[in-house]
């Protein structure tokens, strides 16, 4: 009942995937479960106590009908004064039973409840850690929707097999042990009748089942092609308006949605016809009893409180039955839920050897370095000695790449012997077509992705000795596609510097040009902005990132596409103000419009992995080369 | 807001009344059973009457195999209706979607419109299941099953007439406690996943500026306050359970109690005790079953809103229907005192007094920074939008007088976010004129230089192309869906920032193209890079909603002060 009223409430939001994944490996997934629920270990017993007294109290309450008519009632009959304290005390010894019997259902479904809230809620922490932590490389080579639905449709099903499941299927074997126990006490003839008529029961159960699941996954297939459909038509319904195409778009529409309601018609017969089968066969089985029971009376080899009590436990046969074979298979998809999660966990993490670290240092008089815990100004790089001290090196943002060379998949290098360096207080530019491994360099620079030859050296330290989180904090990056989170505007902008105050961020925000607009927004900098800021234009959004990488104030700033979206006149305010900030520290920006690159101290052309061209603006100009063919507008850059 | 639902029954009412008269059959044979079964008991044990019980021991078989029969008419003709209603409104969603203007369209995401075409319409078809079957099958078995008790043995019935109502309110009360709880909790679940979602997207941001542990703390909380809302709403969920028990159990001790008094009493047999336990069971799992119905719709409610809000919404703009609509004759536009808002809010114009008047053949481009509303301006023309005031006429029509299909035919436009579809080039080119011949998508492709590297691709204008274009790059995107609008022959055709992604000699053939291929036709240019509009017959320089300058390149460079520092912003250091 519980499981129904449930089903009724509001399902989270969301359709439940029907998902026929088997389990790989069911043992090691239960362990580890049961690993997780070791923290109730206290609890188990008593659940397991309870589901043993709620099934039990069930079948016995029915069992004493029969004493009841034979031993209580019937030799009462007609007696002018009878004794009823016999009845009386067997009438309460039955709402004992049955009192002890809901009590014992109520307190296992909580404390299941406790359970099974408390174990996901510690597996939802441990995967989104794991997730969070997991290399780029992870992340870019798995979908959002993959991920999500391991947060969603995974811990879903693990929940309810938790706190129902597992639960149901023991009370419901439980109980169908007990009522054919009892009905072996009460009637082995009639018994083997049940079980004939069980045998039916089940072979229509099995057809029923093999059948539908044939038109389901039909129905699932006609239903992917008619969401694709609509899918496609909706994002795109302002094309089709002015091609005035919409009847043609109606007519697909209307083929599809024909196919999905034939299939559907189909898988929905056979889903409907589940429950009036089991429940019918059942009473067709209770019609036989009846019949077969009044004439073993009759032939008096049966009693009357006897077909009482049988008559119900045939009546309570049918639940436990459909509800085991509901219960096996939610199970069943669970584990493979489960398993799907512990897959997520077990993802190797980001292998990270590095040493050194970042701190805030302070410079003596005779220029030597030695750390501070409060902010200076001053950055250095600790690296271990051998003997166990430190080396102090002064962060100053003189970046190497010697002859590296990389490649995301073993079979295609996207990088060939890549050498440039960038020396404190320059702009080093990179141009060149989408594909041609601009973002890469970066995706190396932050380690995102470990380079296969050559080396990268962060002011003569190996960035591979760099720890990385240590590395990521002297960077700071404005990457291609901007992402701005649930919250303010100030919030947004903050995320660069968790302690920024509200002047450091509107500074910022004036030295990436976004005071402006910011400031008439609604709500000025508390303007909240909601998924990824869909109500700011693309240019806007740029802007903000800009501000978010300004206020972090970094050693290092990495331009990747970073204006893209903005016009070409604030495109020069906001590099007015990035070089501002930037005086004396090192910038890369990596772009394919040519004016965005054009003040750099030096420009890389890159095309298929190589740089072709180096130098600056009128260097390469004066070379007639890719960037003098890019600039005159004779070469296509896409 | 039901009652909007109702015309969708079209052609599915037969089947759904014949699915409830099955199902009241199923029921009604349900509840003869456990009275046959007292038959069987009181007069045929009583009188020893073997041929009794054989005879109505074989129509109790009979009346369940009645049951079974009817229990599968209804499933399958249940089936049948409710897939065939979700059918009506899923069309009537999507063809009243591909009716909305453009300012519907944008009151609406997109993934809320795919919401409701998927998701909200298998809810309603759930409800409208329940309803046919739950919904008629519950109700009538509670009072079948009350009326064959009150005729075997008024007095013992009056257990039902207290326990009813009783658990009734008890489980009313249930629900009305725990739906709030579990709309509280639905959110936090939401936000929980939004989040993540959220996160995800943003991955690099978080590596890149090493906010890994600080987001496990916010999802740590998120994950906190979820169980707390769970353990809130579950708790009252699972007391469902054992108070169906106490009624089921309190009703059977009381049936057990004062049946057993009157067998005693000889006022009773032991069967109609039997039979009535049956009705226990049977009364109060349909009084469970309503208030699961019950639920279910009410859940669905919020799914039938949202349907009906888009079934209710208008379009707002109103084609003219008139027989004697103009058609247009040329491709001459005239912008006079036009006002225009989204909002439709006077005091928050999007663009303001706009005059401008474009001869027909004319090549014109419009400048402007982020955000500066050219998009608006030209959206105007094939009346994608409707003005707020002021008029926008072409052909010397205002376009209001137009039939759209008319109008839109004439004006094509490439709009800057543009989509292709699944299926080959050829299919997609044939949305521009779909009788269009093989030599007609040639030369079109050809105009638009689209025309290489379709010939260079193995399948050629074969070629199929994935959702949305996928398989194409940025620059070849935007050629086809020029070639595409090229394909209509209009009078007028506006590019909005279609050349964007194409390197400027491409762009600068395309131009080349245009004039020599379309001279009668008039072109609108949308750009961000001057080139790509200097040598137009007039180039209109926008600045946040109003005109601000009209003129030719070297007018604009001496007098415009914005064009000529955009100029120089993209010039400068040409040697």
């Amino acid at each position: 009942m519980a499981r129904g009223l449930k089903a009724a409430l509001p399902n989270k939001g969301g359709k439940k995937e029907a998902k026929f994944d088997k389990p790989q490996n069911i043992k090691a997934t239960l362990k580890r479960l049961l690993r997780y629920m070791l923290a109730y270990r206290w609890q188990l017993p008593v659940v397991a106590i309870c589901v043993i007294i709620s099934a039990l109290s069930g079948v016995a309450g029915t069992y004493f009908i029969r004493p009841l008519i034979n031993d209580y009632i019937v030799p009462l009959i007609g007696q002018q004064s009878p004794d009823l304290s016999g009845f009386i005390s067997l009438i309460l010894t039955v709402a004992a039973i049955y009192a002890a019997g809901v009590l014992a259902t109520w307190a296992y479904q909580r404390i299941m409840l406790n359970i099974s809230t408390g174990v996901l809620k510690k597996v939802r922490i441990e995967m989104y850690q794991h997730m969070i932590h997991l290399p780029l490389k992870y992340h870019d080579s798995h979908t959002h929707g993959e991920l999500m639905s391991r947060y969603s449709n995974d811990t879903d099903t693990l929940r309810e097999m938790m706190s129902q499941g597992v639960t149901q299927l023991f009370s419901g074997a439980l109980t169908l042990i007990g009522v054919f126990t009892m009905m072996l006490v009460l009637s082995p003839l009639l018994t083997a009748l049940v079980v004939v008529m069980l045998v039916v029961m089940v072979l229509a159960v099995k057809k029923i089942g093999g059948r539908s699941a044939g038109y389901f996954i039909r129905q699932q297939r006609e239903l992917g092609r008619l969401n694709g459909y609509i899918e496609e038509m909706t994002s795109g319904v302002k094309v089709v308006k002015v091609f005035c195409h919409e009847d043609k778009s109606k007519e697909g529409f209307d083929a599809l949605n024909s196919d999905l309601r034939e299939a559907a018609k189909n898988a929905n017969t056979y889903a409907n016809v589940l429950m009036p089968v089991m429940n019918n066969l059942s009473y067709v089985n209770y019609a036989l009893v009846a019949a077969v029971g009044a004439a073993l009376v009759i032939g008096g080899r049966f009693d009357l409180g006897g077909i009482g009590s049988f008559l119900q436990y045939t009546r309570n046969l049918s639940q436990p039955i459909s509800s085991i074979s509901q219960q096996f298979n939610s199970i069943l998809n669970a584990l493979a839920g489960a398993e799907r999660i512990f897959n997520l966990i077990d993802e190797p993490l980001e292998v990270d050897n590095g040493q050194t670290s970042l701190v805030n240092a302070v410079e003596d008089a005779d220029g030597q370095l030695s750390e501070t815990d409060h902010h200076t100004g001053i950055w250095a790089w600790k690296r271990p000695l051998e003997d166990g001290g430190y080396q102090y090196v002064r962060l100053r943002g003189d970046v190497r790449f010697n002859h590296v060379s990389f490649s995301y998949t073993p079979e295609k290098e996207v990088l060939h012997d890549i050498s440039f360096y960038a020396k404190p207080g320059q702009k080093i530019a990179l141009v060149g077509s989408t594909g041609a491994g601009k973002t890469t360099i970066t995706n190396l620079l932050t380690r995102f992705y470990d380079i296969n030859e050559g080396s990268i050296t962060y002011d003569g330290i190996d960035i591979r000795d760099i720890n990385k989180q240590q590395l990521r904090s002297s960077l700071a990056m404005v990457l291609q596609d901007t992402h701005l989170f649930t919250g303010t505007v100030r919030e947004n902008i903050r995320y660069g510097n968790l302690q920024a105050s509200d002047a450091e961020i509107e500074e910022a925000a004036r030295l990436a040009n976004a005071d402006y607009f910011i400031r008439h927004l609604k709500d000025g900098y508390d303007t909240l902005i909601t998924e990824d800021g869909a109500n700011l234009s693309a240019g806007q959004r740029q802007l903000l990132a800009i501000a978010r990488a300004a206020v972090n104030n970094p050693p290092v700033l990495i331009l990747d596409e970073a204006t893209s979206s903005v016009d070409t006149r604030t495109e020069a305010l906001i590099e007015q103000g990035m070089d501002k900030l930037m005086e004396g520290r090192t910038v890369f920006v990596i772009a394919h419009r040519l004016s965005t690159v054009r003040n750099a101290n030096a420009i890389m052309v890159i095309e298929n992995g190589r740089i072709i061209e180096r130098g600056d603006h009128e260097d390469l100009l004066s070379q007639h080369g890719r960037y003098y063919q890019l600039y005159t507008g004779s070469f296509e850059m896409e | 807001m039901f009652k909007k639902l109702f015309p969708s029954v079209k052609g599915y009412g037969v089947p759904s009344i014949f699915a409830s008269l099955s199902v009241i059959a199923e029921t009604i044979f349900e509840v003869l059973l456990p009275f046959l079964m007292m038959k069987i008991v009181d007069v045929g044990i009583a009188s020893q009457d073997l041929s009794y019980v054989v005879r109505v021991g074989l129509l109790m078989v009979a009346a369940s195999l009645c049951s079974l029969f009817f229990g599968i008419m209804g499933a399958r003709l249940a089936a049948v209706a409710s897939t065939g209603f979700a059918k009506n409104v899923r069309g009537r969603l999507f063809h009243a979607i591909q009716d909305f203007s453009f300012a519907n369209i944008d009151r609406f995401s997109t993934a809320s419109l795919i919401t409701r075409l998927t998701i909200d319409v298998t809810n309603v078809q759930m409800a409208y299941m329940i309803t046919i079957r739950m919904l008629v099958r519950a109700p009538v078995m509670m009072i079948a099953a009350t009326i064959m008790a009150v005729r075997i043995n008024a007095s013992l019935a009056m257990v039902f007439v207290v326990a009813v109502p009783i658990l009734a309110l008890v489980i009313f009360v249930l629900l009305k406690v725990a739906y709030p709880r579990f709309g509280k909790m639905l959110e936090k679940y939401d936000a929980m996943n939004a989040q993540v979602q959220e996160k995800l997207t943003a991955i690099r941001v978080i590596k890149a500026f090493v906010r890994e542990d600080y987001e496990c703390e916010n999802f740590e909380e998120a994950a906190n306050t979820l169980r707390r809302f769970q353990l809130r709403a579950e708790k009252m969920v699972i007391l469902a359970m054992p108070v169906m028990m106490t009624a089921m159990y309190a009703c059977i001790i009381a049936v057990l109690w004062f049946g057993g008094l009157q067998i005693i009493g000889g006022t009773m047999d032991a069967g109609a005790l039997f039979s009535f336990i049956s009705y226990v069971a049977q009364i109060l799992i349909s009084l469970m079953m309503i208030s699961v119905a019950f639920m279910t719709l009410v859940v669905s409610r919020a799914s039938i809103r949202r349907i009906v809000e888009i079934i209710d919404e208008q379009p707002d703009i109103a084609d003219n229907n008139a027989e004697d609509a103009p058609t247009v004759a040329d491709g001459s536009i005239s912008f006079s005192h036009v006002d225009f808002s989204y909002n439709k809010d006077a005091n928050n114009l999007n663009l303001q007094d706009i005059n401008l008047e474009i001869s027909s053949g004319e090549t014109v481009g419009i400048i402007g920074g982020t955000g500066s509303a050219k998009t608006t301006l030209v959206q105007l023309i094939p009346r994608l939008y409707d003005v707020l005031s002021g008029s926008v006429k072409v052909g010397g029509h205002d376009v209001r007088e137009y039939k759209l299909d008319d109008l839109r035919s004439n004006v094509a436009m490439v709009l800057q976010n543009n989509l292709l579809f699944s299926g080959t080039i050829a299919e997609n080119l044939r949305w521009g004129k779909e009788d269009a011949t093989d030599e007609e998508l040639i030369a079109a492709a050809k105009v638009a230089q689209a025309d290489d590297f379709i010939s260079a691709m193995p399948d050629g204008y074969q070629t199929m192309l994935g959702q949305a274009g996928v398989n194409l790059s940025g620059g070849q995107k935007q050629r086809l869906c020029i070639a595409r609008a090229l394909l209509k022959h209009p009078k007028i055709i506006i590019l909005d920032d279609s050349t964007s992604a194409v390197d400027t000699a491409t762009d600068a053939r395309i131009r080349a193209g245009f004039k020599n291929e379309l001279a009668g036709t008039t072109t609108i240019i949308i750009a961000q890079r001057i080139s790509s509009v200097m040598d137009a017959d007039k180039i209109v320089v926008m600045e946040e909603g109003k005109i601000s300058a009209v003129g030719t390149h070297d007018e604009l460079m001496a007098t415009n002060k914005i064009y000529a520092e955009v100029f120089r912003s993209q010039q400068k250091g040409v040697a």
